[in-house]
This record gives C-alpha cells, structure tokens and sequence, in this order.
C-alpha cells in the first residue's frame, strides 16, 4: 500500500482501477527539404483539417458538457488562426527548409514555454492549450492516429502525465471515476472538467505508470492517493464512498423545495459569497439569494482604489446571474490588516478595534461615494440590496445614507439608470445590539455578523489559536443578543438575517427559527444540508 | 488615425475566448489596430500576442486605429469592449 499526496479538486473519495494514459510520443523528422512551396501546402491543408477536427470536438463537447467546456476549441481555433504562430511556422519552413511538422512543432514549443513563464497562473495553464493545439497538427502531417484512448469496460480512475482538453472530451464520461495527473494545476483544464462533471481528481502526484491495473483511491479530503491499498483501508472508503452517494442523491432530491418545518414554519437560505465568480456554485445549491457579497476582492491587492466603472461591472453582473433573487453588497469592509496600500492606513496595536470598514468609508466620501454610485447602478438590473458593517451609532447610519441619497442626486441629473436599493446593516458590535431599536427605524433590514459580534463581546481573538478553547460560538451572551436583535428589528417593521458562520450551525437551527430569524446566509454547501435539516423538524413546543 | 481608452471590467480581465473574438473583430478590419495598456503593447491582430499583455480588470487600455476604414474600426472595437469586457 503507498500513500502519495496531491492536490485535491474535489474534496470527495473515488474507489476503482487505475488506468494508465500515455500520450505516444510524435516522431518527428528534423531534416530539411528541397521543395518547399511543397511544405507550405502540405501545411495548409493540415491547418484546414485541424480546424475541422476542433469544430467537431467543440461540438461534441458543448452536447456532453455544456458550452462552457467546449468553448476551449474555440480558443484552439482562434490560436491556429494566430499571425505570429502561422508567421514563425512559415519561417521555418521557407527559410530553414525544414518539414511542416518539424516547423509547426518547433514553433509550438517556443510559444509555450513563452507562456509557460508568464507570471500570471490563467496564462501559465495556457501553455498546455498551445502543446495540443501544436501537436494536433502535428499529427496530422506525420500521419500519425490519434486514437481516442477506451477506458474498458469497468469504470476506473484515469492517471495521466496531464490531460489536453482534446484527450478528455474523447473520453467515454461513464466509464470514469477520477483522474490522477502529474501535472495541472488548480487552473487547468482537468480541474474545470472534474468540477463540471462532479467526480474527484488529484493534480500534482508523483504517479507511476507500472501502477496500471492495481487498486487504489482518491482521498479528496485528505489529498491524497492510496495505491493498493489493504483490506480494511479500502473498506474504509468504500463506506465512506457510499454515504458520500447517499448525502449527494439525498441532496439533489431537495432542490427546488422549501425550506420549510413540517410543522410550517419557513425560513430564507441564501449564501455568503466573496467573489462574482461564486455566484453559479450559490445557484447550483439552490441559495435563494445572496445574503452577503463580500466587495473586499475589489479593493484588495491592487496599485489605485477600483474606479466606479469596475465596480458597476461586478455588480451588475451578480444582479443579473441572479435573476430577480436579492443580492445583499456589503460595503467596503477592509482594516490595517488587510493589504490595500492605496488607502494609506497606518499600522495599528489593535486593526479589529480600529479605522476599518465604515469609519473609513465615512472618512473618505468620494471612495465611498464611488462604491454606492456602482451599487445603485447595479440595482437597476436585478434585485440589490446595500448593507452597511461594523455600525455602532444611529449617526453613522444616518451621515452614510445620507450620502447615499447623494449619490442618487447626482446620478438622477447625469441622467444615469439606477434602480431601487433595499438599506440594512450588519448587526456585529455589542453597540448595536443594544441601540437596535434605534437603528431599526433607520434602515429595512439587519444582517447579524455572528463571527465579529462574538469576538466583540466574549472581548476575543479570533485569530488567536492559544484562545480556542475560551473561544464558545454557541455562548449563551451571543445567543440572547441575536434574539434582541431580532425582537428589535420586529418590533421596527425590520426583517432580520444571520451571515456569520454560526447561521450555518445546524445545532443551532431550531434556536433560531424559534427566535423567528427570517434568512440564514451561508457557504453555499451548507445550503442543502440546512434545508435537510429543517424539513425533519418540528419546532417543539416551549 | 484615431484612438480612445476603455477600462476593462470583465473580472478575468483579456484572455480566452473573448480575447479570440476580440481579434477576429480587428481582423476584419484593413486599418493598423495597436492595443495599449500603460508600458504594455501589441498589435490588436494577434491572439497570442494579446494574450501574453495579461491585460487585467481595472486596466485602461488605449485602442490606436490607423488606416482608411479607422473610424469604422474604432467604433466596432469599442462596441465589442463594451458589450463583452
């Protein structure tokens, strides 16, 4: 048994064969030629018939997997059409007298490697983009097959040196388990297609192709591969596996119901996400809105503050994946501790007490001024909603609203669209749990931040392991003050929500629906589990 | 020749398929198209050039047009730029 460890794409187990894919190497003659207007035919004609090959690949991939997925021939398409490619290739071959195949993969290489160095980790993947598409043409002016690679009859885990989308989309899917690759990355074409499909997969292992044949397991949670493995350990997954099926079918049979007590009682499940890009995983687990949009990523590891146009674009385009469900933005919620040099924030003895989120927002109208313009542009296309943290004064409210209002002025005499803009705050300071009722008048909702308002008042770190065991989420102090949260909002015609991680604590679910709690914003894959949950339940009797 | 300036939006900046398109939309076109993006620059007709800017959100480009059908150019670059980025 041998245990190697990886990368992991999908934190789930697979249990089969391994089987190994070896890309035959392509022989390619290095002489030279006496005829090369010859040559330049012959590629021509191999450029023609790649783009053929491509176009049907691009749709067998877009009926198999969606159109996300065949979109890469496209890009294979566009690069073989690619004046600099086509220009060094021509090069060879009429200056160099060399053959087609030797120019079109020499100039293949050169290309890669340029990319293979690039600093940033989307260009770097693309390095294997311009190898397959190289070697595709390649192929055909050898004359060599490339055979599509059959799985066999049973089911197995593939293992491969890498994967080119090309290899993949040839692959029969139901024959496949996971993949196991040396190379890839968490960018690359193998991640996206194991994502898409939903099966495990491990980058980054030191595999072994005299492995073809034996047992073994992908470990998605513990990142690694078992080769082999003993009696009692792949009984072990193969139980594991099992209750993992299980929880997925269970799981997929509770889209699209609600999230509802068989006693009745309803409550809102959306999710906390902290990039655009998260907004398909929100819907995929069925969230019913987007309770927390967390706008640091904007801010962060950047050179300037992100201008008002950025900003619209990213909004805008959340509030339209989401179709009409609400989309809560939060505002700038940045302190000393997080890197945006742009703003010049001094260092500070204590960032989680100090000049962070809102104070600085206020601080510097027009930064703040540019992220509202963005977000009531946003609202004019879909349904959004603007939440203002770390709130510990009715003045506070009242000076941000005001130059939200501002904002709505200006926007009217430029004559520029925006739409209507639900106003809350997050609940997260002892402070404001004790004004609530003073701060329900001022705005239409409260989200409670369950994770800052715990280390406020139980006055800990959070980022300190050494307090862990001082550290009790569940604390009776957190819960009374959640449930005068909610009794002010009521009381003030507000509805209130929960977005820190204790929302997600399916312990604590009954507590809440009982406290009346309207929305519950978590990870998108606590959603389901939640919904799980409260469909079981009956709320007991006091 | 003429010119304007444009600031991406698209979150994943210039790459993939849309950097494709985005090339094949100068390709028609006879007039010189240059791409610039502060010290950065390329010809707006090759795709792997373009790529290999590594031109991100939030960057302002400036889109150079130059030749007989430059206005035509201009006005179906910006549009595509500010249709899909």
């Amino acid at each position: 048994m041998l245990r190697i460890s990886g990368t992991s794409i999908l934190k789930r187990t697979a249990v089969g064969k391994l089987r190994y894919y070896g890309r035959r190497k392509l022989e390619i003659w290095d002489g030279t030629v006496a005829d090369t207007a010859a040559e330049t035919a012959r590629l021509a004609r191999a450029l023609a018939e790649a783009g053929g090959q491509l176009q049907k690949l691009h749709d067998k991939a877009a009926a198999e997997s969606g159109e996300e997925n065949a979109a890469i021939f496209e890009l294979h398409q566009m690069l073989l059409e690619d004046d600099d490619y086509l220009d060094a290739i021509r090069e060879l071959i009429t200056e160099e007298k060399r053959s087609a195949e030797y120019a079109v993969h020499t100039a293949g290489e050169r290309f890669a490697k340029t990319f293979a160095a690039m600093a940033d980790p989307y260009m770097r993947a693309r390095e294997a983009d311009i190898r397959d598409v190289s070697d595709r043409v390649a192929a055909i002016l050898s004359g060599a097959e490339r055979r599509a690679f059959r799985l066999g009859d049973k089911p197995c885990l593939l293992m491969a040196e890498d994967l080119a989308p090309s290899e993949t989309v040839q692959l029969d899917k139901s024959k496949l388990l996971g993949f196991v690759t040396r190379g890839g990355s968490v960018n690359s074409h193998t991640a996206i297609l194991a994502r898409t499909m939903n099966i495990p997969a491990l980058v980054g292992v030191e595999i072994d192709p005299s492995w073809d044949g034996l047992p073994a397991v992908i470990d998605g949670e513990g990142q690694a591969l078992i080769v082999d493995p003993d009696p009692d350990v792949l009984a072990r997954y193969r139980a594991k596996h099992e209750a993992e099926q299980r929880e997925l079918a269970l799981l997929q049979e509770l889209k699209g119901l609600p999230n509802r007590t068989l006693d009745g009682h309803s409550i809102e499940i959306c999710a906390n996400i902290g990039q655009g890009s998260e907004t398909q995983e929100a819907l995929r687990n069925d969230a019913q809105g987007i309770g927390l949009f967390r706008s640091e990523f904007i801010y962060l590891g950047k050179d300037t503050a992100p201008t008002e146009e950025e900003q619209f674009g990213v909004y805008r385009r959340v509030a339209e994946e989401m179709q009409g469900r609400r989309v809560i933005i939060r505002t700038l919620d940045i302190g000393a501790d997080k890197q945006a040099e742009y703003l010049g924030l001094k260092k500070e003895e204590n960032p989680a007490l100090g000049y962070r989120a809102l104070r600085i927002c206020l601080t510097k109208p027009e930064l703040f001024k540019a992220q509202l313009r963005a977000i009531l542009r946003a609202a004019a296309f879909g349904r959004v909603a603007v939440m203002f943290p770390m709130v510990t004064s009715v003045r506070e409210v009242r000076e941000a609203k005001a130059l939200l209002e501002e904002c709505r002025r200006e926007l009217a005499a430029e004559g520029t669209a925006f739409g209507e803009l639900e106003t809350g705050i997050m609940i997260e300071t002892p402070a404001a749990v004790m004004i609530a009722d003073d701060l329900a008048r001022e705005v239409q909702f409260f989200s409670i931040g369950t994770n800052d308002l715990t280390q406020y008042t139980l006055a800990i770190d959070r980022q300190n392991p050494e307090l862990d065991r001082f550290y009790v989420p569940d604390h009776p102090a957190i819960l009374r003050m959640i449930r005068m949260t909610a009794e002010s909002a009521h009381r003030n015609g507000c509805w209130v929500g929960i977005c820190g991680e204790l929302g997600a604590n399916g312990a604590l679910t009954e507590t809440f629906l009982r406290m009346g709690i309207d929305e519950l914003s978590v990870v998108p894959s606590a959603i389901l589990p939640l919904r799980k949950r409260i469909r079981g339940m009956t709320l007991s009797e006091q | 020749m003429k010119s304007f300036t444009y600031t991406i939006r698209d979150e994943y900046g210039i790459h993939g398929r849309p950097a494709g398109n985005l090339v094949k939309a100068a390709k028609a076109f006879q007039s010189a198209l240059t791409i610039e993006c502060g010290e950065r620059k390329s010809d707006l007709k090759k795709l792997m050039a373009l790529m290999a800017l590594c031109i991100k959100q939030g960057e302002t480009v400036l889109v150079t047009a130059s030749g007989p059908d430059e206005d035509a150019a201009i006005a179906a670059i910006r549009g595509y730029l500010s249709e899909n980025m």
